[in-house]
């Protein structure tokens, strides 16, 4: 049963340490893929065996509903990545802009890369869980810099530096959650691991555990990119490569909003019955609230394309920590449901920016003109992508999106204007700059690219199937990790 | 209750914070950058001190393998890989003085007194020592963070991302007893790569701008002049 487990979390390793001494960045590419492919593989069949036998527990791994949903759908956007980033990096290669031991760099880090994603997700322990978000910044810092251009240098300083601290705030909070247990559990080695905390959290102490969580929140929270230690996110995703982008935009935030709400559910087991219970939901709420309405609000004055798609997933972590935050089997089920199609459609925009980056030969949204003459199927899919994250009908981020405003209305009527408000900015801050871009007569000289558009549509299909009907096993599923969330079941 | 009335053992190591805490000031205030790697590994010897002293007390013996392994890097190792970066960008004699020298002082005494408020909630709980320690190694992680904001040199900078992560080895080893083993060899491996990929950036920031003055770097902002 722990075999599917180690195969998911361990394959990217192997193969990390194996592209590592491929010299021929056309092999790499296709290896890249493959081992891609069989994590996914692994992911999918460990998906089952839980579905078929509950939450698998092992030495120091713990896979239950909520983590495996993620595991499955990291696996399966690393994969689609993968995919799109063979021919992609081919192309960045040959047009001399990254050297050869950079390409063999970037193959061999997209699989630590996907290897610490996917540790932080399976691991029980909050230590390990931290040491792997730690990781993914330092294997994917050097991609952010792989075109050496005085932005790209920036960009991934500053990358390093805000996320480091960052990051460095979360460990001191897991120190103080290890300091708390430890006046409980009598095992001091258990006093990392979630799930014996998880049981006892009643008696965790509950200053110490507010005090943790602040620090947690602002922790990981860099890393979710909340307004405002957001600085890093849209420079790192501008200036880096494009594949890097789709999987930081569609992964990275994605995993450490799940090692927040993980932690806060630790929190709330510990201040029951204090003065005030939900006091990390509170937090969650502000934060979450802030990030959307200023990354909306910022979305209007970009000119570089990925920084205003970044501002975007800005925008709409903000919004599932917000419903994190609000609690309740709806809001719960509208945010998981948010993370699942965010990440898919978000991923499937980056890699179609990266086309339309290479069809205009430039990130500026002033010269990306009339894709849709160019390149039909670049110029749609970008537009259906953004028509898709927009929260229109019939995508599923429109279903997930109502959810949560119906969750608001029911629980905290007032932030339903705030919400309504904030969607209203961030739709016309994407069309204002997308509507130019994808209609209208190209620029001269735009070239059609070779395209691999099949990722994107698989991506985009999935999330209009889900905006029509969500299949029942996907919702009873989601239904589990409410459940286990909230300890209320939605329906 | 006072200090005299805690056990030899947790006075000393209570000295031996504070010592630790004096070396952040040092840090901070230090104009010459191999001066400021010395006192980074001073820093880093007080904490293996500290170690070994927390093994004795408490018989956990897998703390003597944490003090060497934090002896080994900390005080050793990094500094000595910061001294040879120093000589190769040719910043032996780089001095970087802090413009207002005064108000960072007092913007780091503050962060003292705030450290030890903030662990005041802690107060109900029977343990002196263990507040004490934990707001002195909560107040060596903030002035490690405002040493990241005032300082301008990358290689300062570094030094204040790794006092910082002393501070939580700091809380982590004398309010906890030491993390599990796989935790702490896990951060001492992301601190190794996080000081190699360091190293990486200081030559590449040198090409990009020929200097290591990062507050020069300011082309990704959100700004309206582009045309």
């Amino acid at each position: 049963m722990m075999h599917a487990l180690y195969f998911t979390v361990f394959t990217p390793l192997a193969g990390a340490l194996l592209l590592a001494g491929i010299r021929s960045p056309a092999l790499a590419g296709w290896l890249n893929v493959f081992i891609s492919a069989v994590t996914f593989a692994a992911a999918a069949m460990l998906a089952w065996n839980v579905a078929a036998s509950g939450a698998l527990a092992g030495l120091s791994f713990r896979v239950d509903d909520f983590n495996v949903y993620l595991l499955v759908l990291t696996a399966f956007v690393g994969l689609n990545t993968s995919i799109f980033s063979r021919p992609y990096m081919r192309h960045v290669y040959e047009s001399g802009r990254s050297s050869h031991a950079g390409t063999r760099l970037y193959n061999s880090m997209y699989q630590v890369f996907m290897f610490t994603m996917l540790l932080a997700l399976a691991t029980d322990n909050l230590g390990v869980l931290w040491v792997a978000i730690e990781g993914a910044t330092l294997s994917t810092v050097l991609l952010v810099s792989l075109y050496r251009t005085p932005e790209a240098i920036e960009a991934a300083w500053k990358y390093f530096i805000l996320c480091g601290v960052g990051i460095a705030l979360a460990l001191f909070g897991t120190v103080l959650v290890y300091f708390a247990a430890q006046h409980i559990l009598n095992d001091p080695g258990a006093g990392l691991r979630w799930s014996a905390l998880y049981g006892v959290a009643n008696q965790l102490h509950p200053a110490i555990m507010g005090l943790a969580f602040v620090f947690l929140l602002v922790g990981y929270g860099t890393k979710v990119g909340l307004v405002p230690m957001h600085q890093w996110l849209p420079d790192a995703h501008s200036e880096g490569p494009t594949p890097m982008s789709a999987v930081l935009s569609g992964l990275l935030l994605n995993v450490a909003l799940y090692a927040v709400v993980r932690l806060k559910m630790l929190v709330d087991g510990s201040l029951t019955g204090t003065e005030s219970p939900h006091l990390a939901g509170h937090m969650l709420m502000g934060f979450g609230l802030i990030s959307f309405l200023v990354a909306g609000l910022f979305l209007h004055r970009q000119r570089d394309i990925k920084r205003m798609f970044s501002y975007s997933s800005i925008e709409h972590m903000g919004l599932m920590t917000f419903a994190f935050g609000l609690g309740g089997p709806l809001a719960t089920f509208g945010a998981l449901l948010h993370m699942l199609v965010h990440s898919l459609t978000k991923s499937a925009i980056f890699i179609t920016v990266g086309h339309a980056a290479h069809i205009s030969r430039t990130q500026t949204i002033d010269h990306i003109r009339g894709l849709i003459r160019t390149q039909p199927e670049v110029g749609w899919c970008l537009l259906l992508g953004v028509i898709a994250v927009a929260g229109f009908p019939p995508f599923g981020i429109f279903a997930s999106e109502f959810l949560l405003l119906s969750a608001t209305i029911q629980a905290q009527p007032l932030f339903t204007v705030a919400l309504l408000v904030g969607l209203a900015v961030a739709f016309a801050g994407l069309f204002r700059h997308v509507q130019p871009m994808v209609y209208g007569a190209a620029v001269e000289g735009q070239q059609p690219v070779q395209a691999n558009m099949f990722p994107v549509a698989i991506q985009l299909g999935v999330v209009l199937w889900l905006g029509i009907s969500i299949p029942a096993f996907l919702a009873r599923w989601l239904d589990r990790v409410t459940g286990l969330i909230t300890g209320s079941h939605l329906l | 209750m006072t200090p005299e009335h805690l056990p030899f053992l947790q006075q000393l190591m209570l000295m031996l914070a504070a010592t630790a805490l004096f070396t952040s000031f040092v840090l901070l205030e230090q104009a010459r950058l191999t001066a400021a790697v010395h006192a980074f590994a001073w820093q880093g010897f007080l904490m293996a001190m500290i170690t070994i002293l927390v093994a004795a007390g408490t018989q956990h013996t897998h703390l003597f393998f944490s003090a060497a392994l934090t002896l080994g890097l900390k005080a050793l190792l990094i500094p000595a890989m910061l001294h040879r970066l120093i000589r190769r960008l040719g910043l032996d004699r780089h001095r970087e003085v802090l413009r207002h020298p005064v108000v960072v002082i007092m913007m780091a005494v503050a962060l003292v007194i705030f450290s030890y408020w903030l662990v005041l909630p802690i107060i109900r709980q029977e343990f002196n020592f263990t507040r004490n320690i934990v707001a002195l190694s909560l107040a060596v992680v903030l002035i490690g963070m405002l040493m990241m904001v005032v300082r301008q040199q990358a290689v300062a900078q570094v030094l204040g991302f790794m006092s910082m992560e002393n501070g939580l080895f700091l809380a982590a080893v004398s309010a906890t007893g030491g993390m599990p083993l796989v935790v702490e060899l896990g951060v001492a491996f992301d601190v190794l790569v996080a000081m190699i990929l360091f190293g990486v950036f200081f030559f590449q920031i040198r090409d990009s701008i020929d200097s290591l003055d990062v507050d020069r770097m300011s082309r990704l902002t959100e700004r309206d002049d582009e045309t």
